[in-house]
């Protein structure tokens, strides 16, 4: 059956068209990545805010906890009953998949930086915009980062299900392999989805070589002059 | 770190685990039903669909028969046709609700019988060994195209034929309908209608697909012709003059270890199972939110097949 | 509320059936994990690729996995070898490198001083490692068994009867009722499963409590 989920991948006819594997492909990342960057508007700003004023620290663990328990099958279910067949169904319930973990990466990275920079950053007069600006948010940033990366993934896995209510993205071919017998269709469609992940997974990693890269460049810079 | 050697860790991972399953587990959590045909030979397994209304026809099948002394274990909603038939094949089910026109589309895809009797007599010639149908019911639960009044109306649509020619129709279904006989492509083959695109909904002609059509969403929908919701008024079911949908009675699959006497039993409910019944079985499971057992109960009581 | 009225006895059977998966997926997860979040913390060049290879198993789509392991194994996909396989794949996923973290925070010189008091590698695993490693692995263990409570719902689109059956039959007959109390009782049985494992955990690591 793999072997057939092969030929069906080899096969040029599956990939073009406006319902081909080209097609549905750029649908499924257009979508992973506008999912990701609206939960994203929201979860960082107030995770930041949290971790700055290390406020409602509680409340949010919980709340994070109890969202990450929420199936999405069932999220999406009950907002396509109320919301009907377009993207908007599987797109908030793809937003709520989001929210916790960009959240949590968010206020635990600006609760990482060093309470004394933060104190110093405070003595020699920054405002608290300057603290969180200057400080707090750079030295979030790998955390950050990290979220967003193991986020997408997730986002782009769980995708998947949307095809259960719309007419969107990889899980077309899963779902329509599964209720016709052609389960190399099926598979095909799960063998895409895992690529695109990890396609994903290796654009993160490059980022972050070259953000890397350039920031130890740039502290190297700083250093010469300094010296000079 | 290389890639590749992740991806090969994962795999040999993933193989490692399940051979460590395959060994500790392979007697202990074999299928349910396996067990079941080496324990008491006489329990008779009924499956239905994921499906409601499949559900209660099952539901009525299962009463009946323990009604009459049998013992009766039920796999409930166990999916759709492509997932259930290779179980029942391999004989690990006993009686199966089916639909006449549908199973026979199924089993033989080059099948050209529409009416009623030919595609009973069809379906028999078809059943793999070791399976049968008993008698079909009255009750049809057929494919059908839907479309919404006002658009009938505007349009002067009665017939399926008459939406050739009307531009940027979307028609929205369960996802194989747009590989069946009397999908996209059997609109353009046989009433020369274009579908300008497909939108899959996995709720078998429910309430989204209902909605969808309301919403504009979309212009046609596929929907079972026992759905209760077909009779609020605003929905037309346009009719199929070449029979492009196959008739597709409820009946009984079931295999060899149902033997006369339960086969009797199972045919006194196909007997009274009536289109009006099924509808009204549909509405109280939709609209009465009652329980599968529930409702079967009282049609059975009613048809007087038990006290 | 006249769906929950009528049908408390379904819902009942059906979080019996949930439990009835998740619990052991939970424990087989763990069971697994923990040996090779071992060995991953001891043998690093080994250990990491072997981490990072089991994370991206989570990035396969649950779906196409339920329908790929019968495919690749040859057994029934609504068999209870396929669903547990599937989730314990997840779990494993989930939980092994919170495992190896555990094991890499047990401080070095406590396993020195373990092995200069004649501690056999195995007598130190019990003694040592897996107490010490305990209160982290916890902390991953309570994650990975929230999402694999939510992740027995997606079964009932192959027909696996849990909880989320009432999503996929709600979704059927328009019944929002029903999808809702699919949602809540799948999360509330999720905080239950977190709760009992904060309360085993602290039995378990009974030096954490006077902190």
């Amino acid at each position: 059956m793999l072997e057939g989920a092969f030929l069906w991948l080899a096969d040029p006819a599956n990939w073009g068209g406006n319902a081909g594997i080209w097609a549905r492909l750029t649908q499924h990342v257009v979508f992973t990545m506008a999912v990701v960057v609206a939960s994203a508007v929201i979860a960082i700003p107030l995770g930041i805010a949290i971790g700055h004023t290390k406020r409602f620290h509680a409340l949010v663990t919980l709340a994070s906890g109890a969202a990450r328990a929420i199936p999405t099958l069932g999220l999406l279910t009950l907002l396509a009953l109320m919301l009907g067949i377009g993207f908007q169904a599987p797109f908030i319930a793809l937003m709520v998949l989001a929210f916790p973990p960009l959240l949590a990466g968010a206020y635990a990275g600006v609760e990482s930086a060093d309470p004394v920079t933060v104190d110093a950053a405070r003595a020699i007069g920054m405002t608290e915009w300057q603290v969180v600006k200057s400080v707090e948010i750079p030295a979030a940033l790998p955390v950050i980062s990290a979220g967003i990366r193991s986020t997408v993934l997730q986002v782009a896995a769980t995708a998947t299900l949307a095809a259960y209510t719309s007419d969107i993205g990889l899980g077309r071919f899963v779902f329509a392999g599964m209720k016709t017998n052609h389960f190399e269709e099926t598979i095909g469609g799960a063998i895409l989805v895992m690529a695109l992940t990890l396609f994903l997974d290796a654009i993160f990693k490059l980022i972050r070589r070259i953000t890397e890269t350039s920031m130890r460049k740039r502290e190297g810079t700083i250093a010469h002059e300094n010296q000079a | 770190m290389k890639t590749r050697l992740k991806i090969g860790a994962a795999a040999a991972c993933l193989a490692l685990m399940i051979s460590l399953f395959g060994c500790g587990t392979s007697e202990s959590f074999s299928d349910s039903s396996s067990q079941q045909q080496e324990g008491e030979a006489q329990t008779l397994v009924v499956g239905s669909q994921d499906f409601y209304e499949n559900e209660i026809i099952a539901e009525a099948y299962a009463e009946a028969l323990e009604a009459n002394g049998f013992k009766v274990e039920r796999s409930f909603r166990i999916g759709q046709r492509e997932i259930y038939m290779p179980e029942i094949e391999s004989g690990s089910i006993d009686v199966f609700p089916e639909y006449t026109g549908n199973l026979l589309q199924y089993l033989d895809e080059n099948a050209t019988a529409t009416e009623s009797q030919d595609v009973y007599d069809a379906l028999v010639q078809v059943m793999p060994d070791g399976l049968r149908v008993l008698d079909q019911a009255e009750a049809t639960d057929a494919d059908s195209y839907v479309v919404t009044k006002e658009f009938a109306d505007a349009n002067d649509i009665v017939a399926i034929g008459d939406l050739a020619g009307i531009d940027g129709l979307v028609l929205a279904g369960n996802a194989e309908l747009e590989s069946r006989p009397y999908g996209p492509a059997g609109l353009k083959d046989i009433y020369g209608v274009d579908i300008v695109r497909f939108a899959p909904v996995e709720d078998s002609g429910g309430p989204l697909t209902v909605k969808a059509l309301r919403d504009g969403d979309a212009t046609i929908v596929d929907m079972y012709s026992s759905t209760p919701e077909l009779a609020s008024g605003d929905l037309v079911v346009l009719e199929d003059p070449e029979g492009m949908f196959l008739a597709s009675h409820v009946v009984p699959i079931v295999s060899d270890r149902i033997d006369e006497k339960a086969a009797e039993v199972i045919d006194r409910v196909s007997a009274s199972l009536t289109p009006e019944a099924l509808v009204r079985m549909n509405d109280e499971s939709v609209n009465g939110k009652r329980s599968a057992a529930d409702i079967a109960h009282d049609f059975l009581v009613q048809a007087e097949i038990i006290q | 509320m006249t769906w929950i009225a009528i049908n408390i006895p379904e819902i009942v059977s059906l979080l019996g059936h949930h439990a009835a998966i998740a619990l052991p997926v939970i424990i087989i997860s763990v069971m697994f994990s923990i040996p090779i979040g071992w060995v991953a913390s001891r043998k690093r060049r080994l250990g990491r690729p072997l981490i990072a290879g089991l994370e991206l198993l989570y990035a396969i789509p649950s779906l196409a996995l339920f329908v790929l392991i019968p495919a690749i194994f040859g057994f029934g996909l609504r068999s209870n070898a396929n669903i547990l396989i599937v989730l314990v794949v997840y779990g494993v996923a989930v939980l092994v490198r919170s495992c190896a973290e555990a094991f890499d925070s047990v401080p070095a010189d406590t396993r020195d001083a373990a092995d200069a008091c004649g501690f056999s590698l195995w007598r130190r695993f019990w003694a040592v490692d897996l107490p010490l490693s305990l209160p982290v692995c916890i902390a991953g263990i309570r994650v990975m068994a929230v999402s694999t409570i939510s992740l027995v719902t997606v079964g009932s689109v192959i027909g696996i009867q849990s909880l989320g059956t009432l999503f996929t039959d709600g979704f059927q007959r328009g019944l929002m009722e029903e999808v809702v109390t699919g949602l809540v009782l799948t999360v509330a049985f999720a905080l239950i499963v977190d709760l009992a494992i904060v309360a085993i955990g602290k039995l378990l690591t009974p030096w954490t409590r006077s902190r």
